[in-house]
């Protein structure tokens, strides 16, 4: 009996993001006839994620990062897509989702690619609700439309999405201020000394850092926002910009009974605990691994497209070192997957960084590197073993 | 004449292939055009093999 429903029952995918649109490109590759339907909150533009926290330094406005429109999407994938549209419910049972205008959908297979929210820390102030969060390309327009020539910005946040963020404005003119209760920036992927060059990088380009501490308050005053910090300092700043985590969107999920854990509880095949429900990308959880990174989400949309084409397929990790876009500092990380006990060998001889994360029997599970040093990842990955190869977990 | 080279910018990531600098530790030499890279190449940064790359020519 084949896995997917085939035949000619909907394939319904939950979200237009990478994820979303990913899968159904590459369903389209096994399968031009099945009907396909996509329902997403926004306006169904493709655009590229990771480019959000470089855009300033490409001289691209949002609406340029919107590379097709939906209507376009749709021709592309011979695909029904309804936009500004929510899907309320799912009933796993009847096989159907209802949208928030009361629409109600058949599906023969469901992905749910719904992403990730922002996590948002709580704020006392009278503009707490003006602090931004940068998940989407309607976030990012306002955040822009918010933002003055030149206009002060405060990143709660020194992770990855911060610092690309701080160098992206910090190159473009913008006093940045970066927040954080963190010794140092990425302080949970790098060792240290590879820490304090980028913290270094950025500083010389303009970021103030003020870390060890936190964002208690945003008020507003004198036509700026002003933060009032932990450690009882303040800063000015035109725009607050939260950066401090993303969470797995479960939310349709749970409600409709299906086993979550930090993220949608997937098997190898992106299967959910629901018959003919799948799902990948930010929201879903792989074999307990929540990845939320481009090159995973890619190698799941490949094998969720050919498995909903009629082809079953496992989802196979090779290790996926991540690039920060921190052109100050550039930064590579292949963080250690799963994580596993062990310890940093750091040399910082040569131009950069270079940490080797070596588990208690010596063997390298994961690596950093700084500056020119980035040339050693094609070297340094080739001994990295898989995140999640075809088989069962073993130790190789 | 050759003409410049030009650099190429992945839609799905954002990674810039640049013909003249190449990418050497990836086994493609500097001065690489990008018609030349193997077929069975994928985007470094996000796994997208070279026919779905979409790449698009920029100017910088």
């Amino acid at each position: 009996m084949s896995e997917h429903s085939g035949g000619n029952e909907p394939v319904v995918i939950v979200g237009a993001g990478l994820a979303g649109y990913t899968t159904a490109r590459e369903l389209r590759k096994h399968d031009r006839a099945r009907p396909l339907v996509i329902v997403t909150a926004d306006d169904g533009a493709f655009y590229s994620k990771p480019m959000l926290s470089n855009a300033l330094a490409q001289h691209k406005a949002p609406a340029d990062l919107a590379l097709k429109d939906a209507a376009g999407m749709a021709a592309e994938l011979d695909a029904e897509i309804l936009t500004r549209t929510r899907v309320a419910a799912i009933d796993p049972a009847a096989r159907t989702v209802t949208t928030g205008g009361g629409r109600t959908l058949s599906y023969g297979d469901l992905v749910l690619a719904t992403g990730a929210v922002p996590v948002r820390v709580p704020l006392e102030g009278d503009a707490a609700g003006a602090v931004i969060s940068v998940n989407h390309l309607d976030d990012y327009a306002r955040f822009r439309d918010a933002l003055p020539d030149g206009g002060t910005v405060l990143i709660m946040g020194p992770g990855l999405i911060g610092c690309e963020f701080a160098n992206d404005l910090a190159a473009a003119g913008h006093p940045v201020h970066v927040v954080g209760p963190a010794p140092h920036p990425l302080d949970r992927l790098l060792p240290e000394p590879a820490a304090r060059r980028l913290q270094q990088a950025l500083a010389e380009l303009g970021v103030t850092w003020h870390l060890g501490t936190t964002v208690a308050a945003v008020e507003r005053g004198g036509g700026t926002l002003r933060a009032r910090l932990a450690d009882g300092t303040g800063v000015d700043a035109h725009v607050v910009l939260s950066a401090v985590g993303l969470a797995p969107d479960t939310r349709l999920a749970a409600a409709a009974g299906l086993t979550v854990n930090r993220g949608i509880v997937v098997d190898r095949h992106l299967r959910t605990s629901g018959a003919h429900v799948w799902a990948l990308g930010d929201c879903a959880e792989v074999e307990g691994l929540v990845l939320p990174f481009v090159m995973p989400l890619m190698a799941c949309a490949r094998a969720l497209g050919a498995t909903l084409g009629g082809t079953p397929t496992a989802v196979r990790y090779p290790p996926m070192p991540v690039t920060v876009k921190t052109p100050a500092c550039p930064v590579v990380v292949c963080p250690p997957v799963p994580p596993v006990e062990g310890a940093w060998e750091v040399d910082e001889g040569g131009d950069g960084v270079r940490g080797l994360y070596r588990d208690g029997q010596g063997h390298l599970r994961g690596f950093a590197l700084t500056g020119g040093r980035v040339r050693e990842k094609q070297a340094l990955v080739k001994d990295i073993p898989p995140w999640l190869d075809g088989q069962a977990a073993s130790d190789g | 004449m050759s003409s410049e080279y030009r650099k190429w910018q992945c839609i799905v990531c954002g990674f810039i292939y640049d013909e003249a600098a190449g990418l050497p530790e990836d086994g493609i030499a500097p001065g690489t055009r990008w018609e030349d890279i193997p077929e069975d190449w994928a985007c470094p940064e996000c796994g997208v093999a070279k026919a779905d790359f979409e790449m698009v020519e920029i100017t910088a």
